[in-house]
């Protein structure tokens, strides 16, 4: 079964068993506007939970991506280079990077879908 | 404007041949050029200049000149960049014989009034920041930041402190901060702000330690408030063993009232294009003097201006300075000389209105429309505020539609989605040189947009229908920028 967490800085991460795919939610793309330019690390970058991987630029703000687990860039979504719009489109489908994990006990500590939209609901009051 | 007429470019006006004036004919010039050349170095096509006729290049420029908007032509309350009025008197003194026509290589006997003018604006900085002596050599505000960081590095390095690489910055701060730290070499810690945006001291005191250089404040904030927890944040700071930067883009309420110094700030730099009426120059000119408190003296770039004993003024390039040289000469001259003029100008009664009237023009403004936008920090402010968008957001009009509107009513848009703390951030900073009227004007415009929101609110996000240009594609100039003429064929 498919399982999606979220960070409370907006990045979400779809688990298929040691896999993640980690890309930023909805909301948080609505909240940018249109994306002009995504900095992204290269396959074998090891990133940490927690720490930054990587910014996101739209024509509103810059804002850095998090990591919401440890481990080692599998691959990155070669198509966002091209047409970093496309996470505004469907940011669930368009993930950014994809890693494999170190520890999965780290998923414990970060949002189920329904934390994360109260969250959500809380910041846009 | 006809574009079509005058051209949106002046490569659209070329046409091939046409001439301003007749030019006598050069064979005899242009052959002494060929012959002291070496072949290598000659042009073997001419350069594809625009060729039009004296009046079109004229219509052409003055025109165009007309698509600017700056203080010059109208109310521009720029949050955070301090956009007031630039006295004419700054530019009559700057641009005479006497200083424009300067050389840097002139014995310094030949330029004694200079010195000591430069001397004086020194002392006058030191004095007006609470600090023990300032360089002015640093050509703007971000080269002043990063200038201070590298004082700040040298005086740990100095202490053989080598493990102190990061620099805490509140989520608040000027994108400057990070940006100057990253420069400098030092990794960038982001400090959380309390709900009326400032700094959460607790979270602050969480991340300070051993490995911490500095810690970068904008007092009062980006929020427009005052830290009032400042002394105590200070002392934590200092407890940790690292020092308290002032960045002073948001010094004009401080003018003359309160000194960073003071405060306990160690190092500071002055955007002199905000506080000291210098023009915001589109990229330079500019200046960002950089101030210590007494002990870090030695730690400031060289060159220096001194006062000698006898009371004469010299320059000295050899003092044992950690940091050695951040500027070729002693910085940006005749933007000196408009901050210093601006300083006699007032004089220190003068200098202590600023403040007081800015932090008044902000607060009658947020005051007159805080019951349609939505003021989410409780007021007073100082020099400046933030609104989180209209108060009614159902109408889908936002801080985006609000600004391009005020364009068609001849204001300059206030600064938009920056503080990053909300999402729809309005920034207004009137300055203390606007007159009610024109406060009172800028008051109406935003009332009647909250109005037009709700009354038409479709034809209101269509806006600016007024100005040159309406609605660029930001994404498409972004992502797929077209730098070149020819590529817009």
């Amino acid at each position: 079964m498919e399982k999606i967490l979220y960070l409370p800085t907006h990045e979400y991460i779809r688990i298929e068993g040691t896999k993640g795919y980690i890309g930023i939610s909805e909301y948080a793309a609505k909240q940018l506007g249109n994306i002009v330019y995504i900095d992204m690390p290269e396959p074998d970058d090891e990133v940490s939970a927690g720490e930054e991987f990587g910014a996101i630029e739209s024509v509103k703000a810059a804002s850095d991506l998090y990591s919401p687990v440890s481990g080692t860039v599998v691959a990155v979504n070669e198509a966002l280079v091209d047409e970093p719009g496309l996470v505004g489109k469907d940011p669930m489908a368009q993930w950014i990077i994809e890693v494999e994990m170190d520890n999965l006990d780290e998923l414990d500590g970060l949002l189920t879908p329904e934390a994360y939209a109260e969250l959500c609901a809380h910041e846009t009051h | 404007m006809n574009s079509e007429l005058y051209g949106t470019l002046v490569f659209e006006l070329s046409r091939k041949g046409r001439r301003g004036c007749a030019v006598p004919a050069t064979e005899a010039a242009a052959g002494a050029v060929h012959r002291a050349l070496p072949e290598s170095l000659l042009r073997k096509e001419a350069p594809d200049m625009p060729m039009v006729d004296e009046p079109s290049a004229v219509r052409h420029y003055t025109n165009m000149s007309t698509n600017n908007f700056g203080v010059d032509t109208g109310f521009y309350p720029l949050g955070s960049c301090t956009m007031k009025y630039n006295p004419k008197i700054n530019e009559a003194l700057a641009s005479s014989p006497e200083i424009a026509g300067l050389h840097p290589f002139q014995p310094a006997a030949t330029v004694r009034g200079a010195l000591e003018a430069y001397y004086l604006l020194q002392s006058f900085l030191s004095e007006i920041g609470g600090m023990a002596e300032f360089s002015l050599n640093p050509y703007a505000g971000a080269h002043g930041e990063l200038t201070g960081l590298m004082v700040i590095r040298a005086y740990h390095a100095e202490r053989g402190d080598f493990g102190r690489t990061k620099v805490i910055v509140p989520d608040s701060a000027h994108g400057t901060n990070p940006a100057s730290a990253a420069v400098a070499g030092l990794q960038i810690v982001e400090t959380r702000s309390m709900p009326d945006g400032t700094v959460d001291l607790d979270d602050l005191r969480s991340k300070l330690d051993e490995s911490v250089a500095a810690v970068m404040l904008t007092n009062p904030n980006t929020t427009g408030m005052f830290e009032r927890r400042i002394p105590e944040i200070a002392e934590a700071v200092h407890a940790a063993g690292a020092l308290l930067y002032y960045d002073g883009a948001n010094l004009n309420p401080m003018l003359g009232v309160a000194r960073p110094g003071d405060m306990g700030f160690d190092v500071m730099h002055i955007n002199l294009h905000k506080t000291f009426s210098t023009p915001h120059g589109g990229g330079g000119p500019g200046a960002g003097p950089v101030g210590v408190r007494a002990g870090l003296e030695k730690y400031l770039p060289n060159p220096r201006v001194v006062k000698h004993l006898d009371g004469s003024f010299g320059v000295i390039s050899d003092s044992d300075s950690a940091l050695g040289r951040v500027t070729f000469w002693l910085g940006n001259y005749t933007v000196l000389r408009r901050a210093l003029a601006y300083i006699l100008t007032l004089g220190a009664d003068g200098l202590m209105h600023v403040g007081p009237f800015a932090t008044l023009a902000a607060n009658y403004v947020m005051n007159s429309l805080n019951d349609l936008y939505k003021q989410p920090i409780p007021g007073p402010c100082k020099h400046e505020f933030v609104f989180d968008g209209l108060l009614d957001k159902s109408t889908g009009v936002t801080t985006l539609h609000v600004a391009k509107r005020l364009l068609d009513m001849g204001f300059h848009a206030p600064t938009i989605y920056f503080p990053l703390l909300f999402h729809e951030s309005l920034m207004v900073e009137p300055t203390e040189t606007e007159s009610k009227e024109t406060l009172d004007a800028f008051i109406a415009a935003m009332r009647k947009i909250a109005e037009e929101a709700t009354s038409r609110h479709e034809q209101l996000k269509q806006a600016p229908l007024c100005t040159p240009m309406s609605h660029p594609d930001e994404t498409e100039a972004a992502t797929h920028p077209k730098l070149k003429w020819k590529d817009l064929t």
